[in-house]
């Protein structure tokens, strides 16, 4: 089969830190800086386990700001 | 293959809509209005009415919505979006016409417009976002604040006795004749906000042929006048918002 793999590209200086691509992304990939700030002042979005990505867009269809870029590549 | 690499060759399958404006919007973090946004921007670009279309704003948290989407806007007074937007659309019958309005600005001060501009069968979309509060002025209660729902002008809960019945106006609005498609979605998974804006194609589809008025109502989530963080106030709009407001179809002759 198939596999797909996927990255994203966070906009950390628009991202507000809302967590909601952290709840929705069904492969743990994503979770908020605990220490880092934007420019704002938010703790942004960030890939903390990269590898384990499906390319899948959830994160970024229910992110309010659009900071998400998603990339999927079909390795076969 | 690492990050770059697959940035390199792989296919970009999601990015901010073109027509959405690089300007970060004011709204709190996790605030349904951006995705709502969102997937107006993207739904315009699919069906090529960047040239054709018309929003007008409501007052209400998004009175800026003309500074993040870049397409025609009319800003109009409280309440009167639907009014402004029967002008819009007389006068160009090949323009598409929507409004976009939160639940103090059409369920409580626009309430007549609103009832009016449907009953006659205006060719226009409402797009309501339905979060049960007044967001932008503090939280104040809204027709729509469910029973028991504290607000910051019913610190105790939202009593029936006091404050009357919440307004549930989408089936008033479905029961009027002149409208051709209302609907109740949600935005707050990635499945559900991939119906919504099905929804929402759908809508604008029907407006510019001609069917009546459509009416797209979201139930959305206010964090910050709720009170929670975004992901709990999802939560808990899953628990009590639909139990007021279940999501789905409540009218489609089309």
């Amino acid at each position: 089969m198939a596999k797909v793999i996927g990255t994203v590209v966070i906009d950390t200086e628009r991202c507000k830190g809302c967590d909601l691509c952290v709840v929705a992304c069904p492969a743990d990939v994503l979770a908020l800086a605990r220490k880092d700030v934007n420019d704002r002042g938010y703790h942004f979005a960030m890939m903390a386990n990269a590898d384990g990505c499906i390319g899948c867009a959830a994160c970024a269809t229910v992110c309010p700001d659009g900071c998400i870029e998603v990339y999927r590549v079909v390795e076969k | 293959m690492n990050h770059d690499d697959i940035i390199k060759q792989g296919t970009k399958v999601y990015s901010r809509p073109r027509l959405m404006d690089d300007r970060n919007m004011h709204y709190c973090p996790g605030c349904s209005h951006g995705v709502v946004h969102k997937l107006v921007s993207e739904v315009l670009d699919e069906m090529g009415l960047e040239n054709d279309a018309i929003g007008v704003a409501p007052v209400g948290c998004a009175v800026f919505a003309y500074h993040y989407i870049d397409i025609d806007w009319i800003e109009a007074a409280h309440g009167r979006a639907p009014a402004v937007a029967t002008a819009a659309k007389r006068l160009n019958p090949e323009r598409m016409v929507f409004t976009y309005q939160g639940d103090g600005d059409l369920a409580a001060i626009g309430t007549a417009e609103t009832i009016h501009a449907a009953n006659r069968g205006e060719n226009i979309v409402i797009i309501f976002i339905n979060n049960g509060i007044y967001g932008m002025t503090g939280g104040q209660m809204a027709p729509t604040t469910l029973e028991g729902m504290k607000t910051a002008t019913t610190p105790y809960g939202r009593r029936v006795d006091l404050n009357g019945y919440p307004l549930n106006i989408t089936p008033l609005l479905a029961q009027l004749p002149g409208t051709c498609y209302v609907t109740r979605q949600s935005v707050h998974t990635a499945a559900t906000t991939r119906k919504c804006k099905n929804a929402l194609k759908k809508a604008f589809k029907a407006s510019m042929e001609g069917r009546g008025t459509a009416v797209v109502e979201v139930v959305g989530t206010c964090s910050s006048g709720w009170k929670m963080s975004p992901a709990d106030a999802n939560k808990w709009m899953e628990q009590h918002m639909f139990e007021a407001y279940p999501p789905g179809d409540l009218k489609d002759t089309l």
